[in-house]
């Protein structure tokens, strides 16, 4: 049986464009400084550390290496892991499955991108497959805007739909510290009036690139306990990943088998049969407005073709029966290597009841995904109990 | 509490199978995942295993060497990824064998595969491995992972007082091991002087005392203790893991190697082992450049008072010696990137297993397996491997 | 404290220096068995050719040695036709650096995913129609092959609308 894992604490940077102000060390070490903080510990606590990074987005081969000193890594067993868009989820359950083998006890996490840094839109075309993908992608946009079009095809999801998404994540973000794009004003129709990056994907439907760094403390149960007054609990991980190539699954938005495998193995687990009722948040990886109301449909929040429906009805926003994305979202803040864990860290937030003015009030479950490269979906659940 | 970490008892979890492709100067006629599909494909024949079984799966490779963001991502469906639990490592290969062992002790799989796979002979290696370097300082010197290594070769041989010759004896050792072990990259019986005159790479590193740019790919079955029983073939098992990361290049003496002292502290408690002269039986050490393999077993403590090197010109370290070290000829004679560390725990397996056929080494029944990634060898592991034989009595 | 130990940039205004730098690594990727087959016969015949799985008999399109789907070895090559449905569809407007040649393609260009009849899986190509009104997913296309071609991809210069 494994041991039981509990997150005892969490750290992120304040978000932005350009932190042109501090290197990526530093970067990271304000993230790891503010969760020992948050958990009172010092490094030497710390058994190992696992790191998730996108090198390719800085240019830069193993910069864990490089900024050694920055997360205090001395000495310390250390693993760094990259798997796209996936890689805070996939470095978290990293850390969970090494607690819950009992070879560590205590483990900091950290995800970390400075996006500014780098090309970003090379660095994601060149996902692509060299012979087969490489030439037609223009990055994230143009791979993501062909999917939303299936998508929007099939839905029978509006334009409008998509910018109520892309209002809920700014207006979100503004109780949110940490996040990047913060729009207390932002309107359906200025979502409408922002131009076509790729059709049917407007400028205001697509994620902003950010520099940011998160970092967390994963503890056996019994150090957990004193650790934090409340844990968030890890009740369950799971990982699934797509075939080979971008055409593999045509329907890929509208049907994302990768997130049904994943979503439903971990509601199994937790005995969660309608997670609309049994969630009450969720913290999900939506590059743009089309992905999370595609994902509303993959998660099980509602049925084919309703999820429209579903953001029509407020039932994921703050006030709503099951609110997506409190923190605003990658919608309002993407540093890739951080951003799958920010969604993990913000769970935990909500279970410890440390969420601050996005706090969901007696949040005592809630849902965390990572979703990255060739549709590789992470999932996590977590809990007060 | 730093350091004080629950390792796994032996037993826990077991190697069911390791291969290796060939390693050569170049695949032009198959790509990364060709290659894995190849060593994934032999294993899971070898170990009577379905990929249909498959449902954990650990990959380590290098997106810059790959030229390919995500690279791991591509290996999914000859893995057996779909729709299953596949992650991956950017770094050493040995690091992915240590989360898929934490997968198998945290009860959460009963089987995972680990696979390393590189190409470097896609890429340019002088620009690929400039990327490790400090970006203010360093990288407008024009470093690369050459340069670097040596310049550690030059302090290790000021401090330690090795010669040239002495690097060159590590060279002739593993390039004659080589000769016994068909799927190695440049092997042969060099004398000291043909290895000293060989083309200057960077002072003082040689074109024979650095293992040369090499494509291959590794996989290993790891399998829980219920597995390992219902196995038809050998198995070896996992009796300690230890693991640690140095200061940056520029922050360290470069002479030695605290990581790796500490990685294989951990790792030696966990397995038992007080007296590792004594207690290994055969050694495979992640060196690219002959300077390391000195370097290493001067800070895992094999050179038993005296230098390593001393040890060497007796014959200790020799196929046939005392304790054999890189008998497959190790990465000195061609192992890439990522893959190294994983090829080290697959010969390290095949001698337990009586399974190493020519570069068998007689009677091994526990060996260590080495590790590293980084400029100089910055983040360490070492994996200690015992028989099956010890785990029936 | 000393003149030599004061912090020299105390009392100096934040600047935020960056330090450029330019990476260029130039790859040579072996097409493998799969694609190089795909490839001859597209450049030589003009013709398209992905596997079967012998399982779930879906043809795949780019050929593969495993069928995720069923965890098995595909079998033998089958030709599909030149003509397909568009799956998804996009006019891209962002300007980007081609990494195949280290230029910035032109905008707007189409792009799509389409399945070629007789396959189970869709290809990424260019489209000619660049007006996204005019564009939509179930519409039918057809190859335009080059005349001089070369084993790769852009053998087909692009995908055109047929009705």
């Amino acid at each position: 049986m494994p041991h039981k894992v509990g997150i005892v604490a969490t750290g992120q940077t304040k978000h932005t464009a350009k932190r042109t102000d501090i290197n990526l060390r530093e970067l990271i070490t304000e993230a790891v400084t503010r969760a020992l903080d948050d958990a009172g510990l010092r490094m030497s606590d710390i058994d190992a550390v696992m790191l998730g990074n996108m090198e390719p987005f800085e240019g830069f081969m193993l910069p864990e290496l490089w900024s050694v000193e920055g997360w205090g890594g001395l000495g310390k067993p250390a693993m760094k892991f990259n798997t796209g868009g996936t890689v805070g989820t996939s470095t978290a359950i990293a850390a969970y499955y090494f607690v819950a083998s009992g070879i560590y006890d205590t483990i900091l996490a950290v995800g970390f991108e400075k996006q500014s840094e780098g090309h970003t839109q090379t660095a994601i075309t060149t996902v692509g497959d060299p012979l087969w993908e490489r030439t037609m992608m223009a990055g994230a946009i143009g791979n993501f805007a062909v999917m939303a079009s299936t998508y929007v095809h099939e839905s029978g999801v509006t334009e409008e739909h998509a910018a109520k998404i892309a209002v809920k994540s700014r207006r979100n973000a503004c109780n949110n510290e940490y996040a990047h794009l913060q729009m207390p004003n932002l309107t359906v129709e200025e979502v409408l009036a922002s131009p076509y990056l790729a059709y049917p994907v407007r400028r205001l439907d697509f994620c902003p690139q950010s520099d940011g760094a998160c970092a967390m403390v994963l503890a056996t149960e019994s150090k957990a306990k004193k650790l934090a007054p409340q844990p968030a609990w890890i009740k369950a991980v799971a990982t699934a990943h797509e075939q080979q190539y971008m055409g593999d699954s045509p329907r890929r938005l509208a049907d994302m088998r990768s997130q049904r495998a994943a979503s439903q193995r971990v509601y199994k687990a937790c005995g969660i049969s309608d997670p609309v009722r049994d969630l009450d948040v969720a913290e999900i990886y939506e590059v743009a407005t089309y992905a999370e109301l595609a994902m509303y449909e993959n998660l099980g929040f509602c049925a084919p073709g309703q999820s429209g429906k579903l953001i029509d009805q407020g039932v994921t926003t703050m006030s709503g029966q099951l609110p997506v994305n409190p923190s605003g979202g990658v919608l309002a803040t993407n540093c890739i290597g951080a951003t799958a864990m920010i969604r993990v860290a913000e769970a935990a937030l909500q279970i410890m009841g440390k969420a601050g003015k996005r706090q969901v009030p007696g949040a005592n479950l809630a849902l965390a995904t990572g979703y990255g490269g060739n549709a590789w979906t992470d999932a996590l659940i977590l809990g007060r109990e | 509490m730093d350091g004080e970490v629950t390792l796994p008892a032996p037993g826990q979890v077991a190697i069911l199978g390791a291969v290796q492709t060939r390693y050569e100067a170049g695949k032009p006629h198959q790509t990364y995942n060709e290659l894995v599909h190849e060593v994934v494909d032999q294993l899971l024949t070898e170990t009577g295993v379905a990929l249909k079984e498959i449902q954990s799966i650990v990959s380590a490779s290098q997106d810059f060497f790959d030229g390919r963001t995500i690279s791991g991502m591509a290996i999914n469906e000859v893995a057996g990824g779909y729709l299953n639990s596949e992650s991956k490592v950017a770094g050493d290969g040995i690091q992915a064998l240590i989360y898929g062992a934490a997968r198998i002790l945290a009860g959460a799989y009963d089987l995972t595969l680990v696979v390393a796979h590189c190409k470097e002979s896609e890429g340019q290696f002088h620009q690929i491995t400039s990327t490790m370097f400090d970006p203010y300082v360093e990288r407008p010197l024009g470093l690369d992972e050459h340069i670097a290594a040596a310049l550690q070769a030059r302090r290790f041989l000021g401090v330690s007082g090795a010669a040239e010759a002495d690097l060159a004896a590590v060279s002739r050792k593993n390039h004659r091991h080589a000769m016994k072990n068909p799927l190695a990259r440049r092997s042969g019986d060099f004398s000291i002087e043909e290895i000293l005159a060989s083309a200057e790479i960077v002072s003082p590193l040689r074109d024979l005392l650095a293992g040369p740019i090499t494509d291959g790919a590794c996989a290993i079955l790891l399998g829980s203790p219920e597995r390992a029983r219902a196995s038809r073939r050998p198995v070896s098992w996992i009796a300690g893991m230890g693991s640690s990361t140095d200061a940056y290049w520029t922050g360290r003496d470069l002479a030695a190697s605290a990581a790796l002292a500490q990685a294989a502290e951990r790792a030696f408690a966990a397995a038992g082992i007080r007296k590792p002269l004594d207690d290994l039986r055969v050694v495979e050490l992640s060196a690219r450049y002959a300077h390391e393999e000195l370097l290493y077993l001067d800070a895992l403590g094999l050179g038993n008072g005296a230098a390593a090197k001393a040890r060497l010109a007796t014959g200790d370290f020799d196929l046939g010696g005392k304790l054999p070290v890189n008998p497959s000829g190790g990465a000195l004679t061609g192992n890439p990137t990522c893959v190294a560390g994983l090829a080290r725990v697959a010969e390290i397996h095949l001698q337990l297993t009586a399974a190493a056929g020519q570069h068998q080494v007689k009677d091994a029944r526990t060996g260590l397996a080495h590790g590293a990634s980084g400029i100089c060898g910055q983040s360490q592991t070492v994996v200690v491997l015992r028989g099956d034989a010890p785990q029936r009595t | 404290m000393s003149e030599k130990t004061k912090n020299p940039a105390a009392g100096k205004k934040a600047e935020g220096l960056r330090v450029p730098w330019l990476l260029s690594v130039e790859y040579e990727y072996a097409a493998g068995h799969f694609a190089t087959r795909f490839f001859q016969e597209l450049r030589d015949n003009g013709r398209i050719w992905g596997v079967r799985c012998p399982g779930c008999q879906r043809v795949y399109i780019p050929p593969r040695p495993v069928c995720g789907i069923c965890a098995g070895k595909t079998g033998e090559w089958v030709e599909v036709g030149d003509e397909g449905v568009i799956v998804g569809c996009t006019v891209v407007n962002v300007p980007f650096i081609d990494p195949m040649t280290g230029e910035q393609r032109p905008i707007p260009y189409g792009f799509a995913i389409i399945r070629l009849d007789g396959a189970s899986t869709a290809l990424y190509h260019f489209l000619e129609e660049t007006d996204p009104k005019k564009l939509g997913v179930g519409k039918r296309v057809k190859a335009v092959f080059r005349p001089e071609r070369k084993g790769t991809l852009l053998d087909i210069k692009h995908f055109r609308l047929l009705d």
